[in-house]
């Protein structure tokens, strides 16, 4: 453990005052009753009393799944948000019960992918204790809310999406009426400018904005997701006002609950409703069945609203100037420290703060994965540095929100020994990869060594700089828990004839531009991959203007040169063609 | 006797849910004299008979029907089925808050089919008030699904008012 004397810049040393949503004893007891309600249906279960089939979806309700090796426990991270506290708690669940391992996906979750099944009980009781579950990380129901991991503290903000989140996540755990939708339904929520939640890939998005007279709201997109038939989501209502969200997304609910298809598994995300009926007769059912319920009882009010706000009082922030000139000292005697200095931070709205990224990618390891050190040793450092709390981001990647620009370089030389200085954030190796064929019963092909073999052949610092921004993403199956849809190149790992291969999307992109990336051809094989990659990013080389990064030179010249370099020499007809239509066994 | 779930209770009950074979016209089949939850179809067919004899008289809902489909007549019964063709099909608890909270339905609303106690207290906060347990199933261990949470974040048919009002009132 990285415990370095107090004065040591450690000018936050406390557990108990943190700056998140803090259960009170009502969310305990809830919680309470909903360990012990796993407890009873699990003893049952080994009774004999419920099946394995009626077990099911309440277990996949609490984040237990049963994986290829083992059950798998996903716990949730509630719109991203961790406490040091918590982080030790799941250390110490990882040295007890799984492999003094987690990973971290792309919806704020941590998984732990050895847990013994009869113990699960045991394990959400221990996570209780830090108000952490696995409440609805998994099953056909509202899932974990997911937001920007720079939420109160990014400059372009409009408001602080957390307040919401959390009125949102009261609002949705163990709804009566959306326990067992058609499947599962994903909501994200962004307060900023430049959309950092990629809320239009998501079954419902919200986006934070205000109306010419400066009255909160959202604009509501529907239908948007990655998996099977990847689509964007569409405008349902440009202008929602806050105080009516519950009422809405009721309404919204209850039209999928009613009308989304339940006959065929791959049909029933909501994207396939809004696009079977048209995004019209969509929002006219959506606003329809909002008529009955607009201005009911779960109106919210300016004082509720400002309620939920003082859950998320900023920290006690330091009048600092601006400038650090000790960093700028640094940075020109230590090149590596300047390269993370270049890459790894992100603006802060309060002058003299940093936010810091920490990708999860280090080389030869399953991107997302953390071990029990990192947990202990970032614990710590999140307590010295950023007022105790974390975040975690759809990228796999985990954010110090509020560091001390001056700190900046201490802070750095105490997460080399941790291996969390690496790689460059946005650069090739920070990848978004699912965990494949490795752990996932549903996969295709594995995705973990071939990221892996594209991380080996991308090493060199200089390159990847010269390489810059780009987002390259990989999925070990349709399900596209990787985002590789969303990705400038996606990798996406198939099945045919019993071996691995890899279909390659080029032109994805998130944010407010989202996009989803096109299929550039047959698939490839896994030793074919990087010089695939590397070929796509001569074309990129060869064709770019000073400023371009990747997706800029691709969107100016288009995909086709790129499609021929990816496939010359290649022998098309030895390639293998999918047909993403046709069901695989995801 | 059949033994259900009402008002939190065990009690003998003898109402029986007629269920059409798939090539059973509801126009023609014969009906039983005794308490019934009929199919909706039967009930649009054979609406004049059944009048006639409102007291053993009850409609169920298939879980693609909605209520809005029976909308002029949801008064006139005591009880409505709503069937639960599998646990997991979630359209019926839209179906019961519907005709508690749209259709201020006052009588008995009954699930049917697939009912297992792991639901009922999700039932129960939507408006089903009896609920007859999946033949095979304990109908007495089931009652323990009734006793869920202490506690409930959103408004539901028992109690319309959110935690969030309620919370710091
Ligand atoms: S994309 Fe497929 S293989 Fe990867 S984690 Fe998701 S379900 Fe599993």
């Amino acid at each position: 453990m990285i415990r370095a004397p107090a004065e040591a810049a450690g000018r936050f040393l406390t557990t108990g005052n943190v700056f998140m949503y803090r259960y009170d004893a009502i969310d305990r007891q809830i919680l309470k009753e909903r360990v012990a309600q796993h407890r009873d249906q699990i003893e049952r279960n080994l009774a004999g009393e419920l099946s394995d089939d009626e077990l099911r979806p309440m277990r996949l309700q609490n984040g237990l799944y049963i994986e290829r090796h083992a059950p798998m426990l996903r716990v949730a991270i509630p719109y991203g948000q961790l406490s040091s506290a918590q982080l030790r708690k799941l250390a110490e669940i990882s040295r007890r019960y799984d492999r003094r391992y987690g990973h971290f996906t792309t919806r704020h979750n941590l998984q732990f992918n050895w847990p013994k099944f009869e113990q699960t009980p045991d394990l959400l009781e221990e996570l209780s204790t830090v108000d952490m579950h696995g409440i609805q990380s998994s099953g056909s129901c509202i899932r974990n809310i997911t937001t920007d991991p720079f939420a109160g503290v990014a400059p372009d903000e409009r408001e602080d999406p957390r307040p919401y989140c959390e009125i949102f996540r009261q609002w949705s755990t163990f709804h009566p009426e959306f326990t067992f939708l058609p499947r599962k339904f994903k909501i994200a929520i962004s307060g900023s400018a430049e959309d950092r939640a990629i809320i239009r890939a998501h079954d419902l998005g919200l986006e934070i904005v205000k109306n010419p007279e400066d009255e909160t709201g959202f604009r509501v997109f529907a239908g948007g997701g990655m998996g099977r038939a990847p689509m964007i989501g569409q405008i349902v209502r440009d202008f929602l006002p806050r105080r009516h969200a519950l009422s809405y997304l009721e309404a919204l609910l209850r039209v999928y609950n009613r009308y989304g298809r339940r006959d065929n598994l791959y049909k029933s995300r909501i994207k396939i409703l809004v696009n079977s009926l048209g995004i019209r007769e969509f929002t006219r059912r959506v606003e329809a069945e909002w008529a009955y319920l607009k201005d009911g009882p779960s109106t919210l009010t300016d004082a509720d609203f400002d309620r939920f706000a003082r859950c998320f009082t900023p920290p006690p922030y330091e009048i600092l100037p601006e400038d650090t000139p000790s960093l700028t000292e640094e940075a020109e005697k230590n090149g590596a420290f300047a390269f993370w200095l270049k890459y790894n931070i992100f603006p802060h709205k309060i002058p003299g703060y940093a936010a810091v990224v920490l990708p999860l990618k280090a080389m030869g390891k399953p991107p997302g994965d953390i071990t029990d050190i990192q947990m202990d040793g970032l614990a710590d450092l999140a307590e010295r540095f950023s007022f105790g709390e974390l975040r975690v981001g759809h990228d796999q990647n985990l954010v110090l929100a509020n560091v001390r620009r001056s700190d900046l370089f201490i802070l750095w030389k105490a997460l080399r020994p941790l291996g969390l200085s690496t790689p460059a954030a946005g650069l090739l190796p920070d990848m978004i990869c699912c965990p494949g064929g490795d752990y996932c019963g549903l996969a295709n092909a594995r995705s973990l060594p071939l990221a892996n073999a594209i991380q080996e052949r991308f090493s060199n610092p200089a390159r990847l700089r010269d390489i810059g921004k780009i987002s390259l993403n990989v999925s070990g199956c349709v399900n596209s828990c990787g985002h590789h849809h969303v990705a400038n190149i996606g990798i996406l790992g198939v099945d045919k004839n019993a071996a691995e291969w890899y279909q390659v999307s080029l032109g994805g992109r998130q944010g407010n531009r989202a996009t989803i990336g096109k299929i550039i051809g047959p698939a490839f094989t896994p030793k074919e991959i990087p010089d695939v990659i590397e070929a796509l990013i001569d074309v990129y080389f060869e064709n770019r203007t000073a400023s371009e990064c990747f997706i800029d030179t691709l969107e100016r010249i288009g995909v086709e040169p790129f499609r021929a370099r990816a496939y010359r020499g290649r022998d098309k007809s030895k390639l293998a063609r999918i047909d993403n239509r046709e069901p695989s066994n995801a | 006797m059949p033994e259900i779930i009402k008002n939190g209770q065990i009690v003998d009950d003898a109402w029986q849910v007629l269920r059409l074979k798939t090539d059973q016209p509801p126009e023609s089949i014969e009906l039983p004299p005794d308490a019934a939850l009929f199919p909706v179809s039967v009930w649009k067919t054979r609406k004049p008979e059944l009048l006639a004899r409102l007291e053993t008289t009850g409609v169920w809902l298939a879980s693609h029907e909605t209520p809005e489909d029976i909308a002029e007549d949801i008064a006139k019964f005591r009880i409505i089925g709503i069937d639960f063709p599998k646990f997991s099909d979630g359209r019926g608890y839209s179906s019961a808050r519907l005709l508690r909270e749209r259709f201020r339905f006052k009588g008995e609303i009954r699930a049917i089919g697939d009912v297992l106690r792991d639901q009922l207290f999700l039932m129960k906060r939507c408006g089903i008030d009896a609920y007859a347990i999946r033949p095979g199933k304990d109908v007495h261990a089931a009652l323990a699904g009734l006793r869920g949470f202490s506690e409930t974040y959103q408004g539901d048919v028992d109690q319309p008012r959110p935690l969030f009002l309620r919370r710091y009132a």
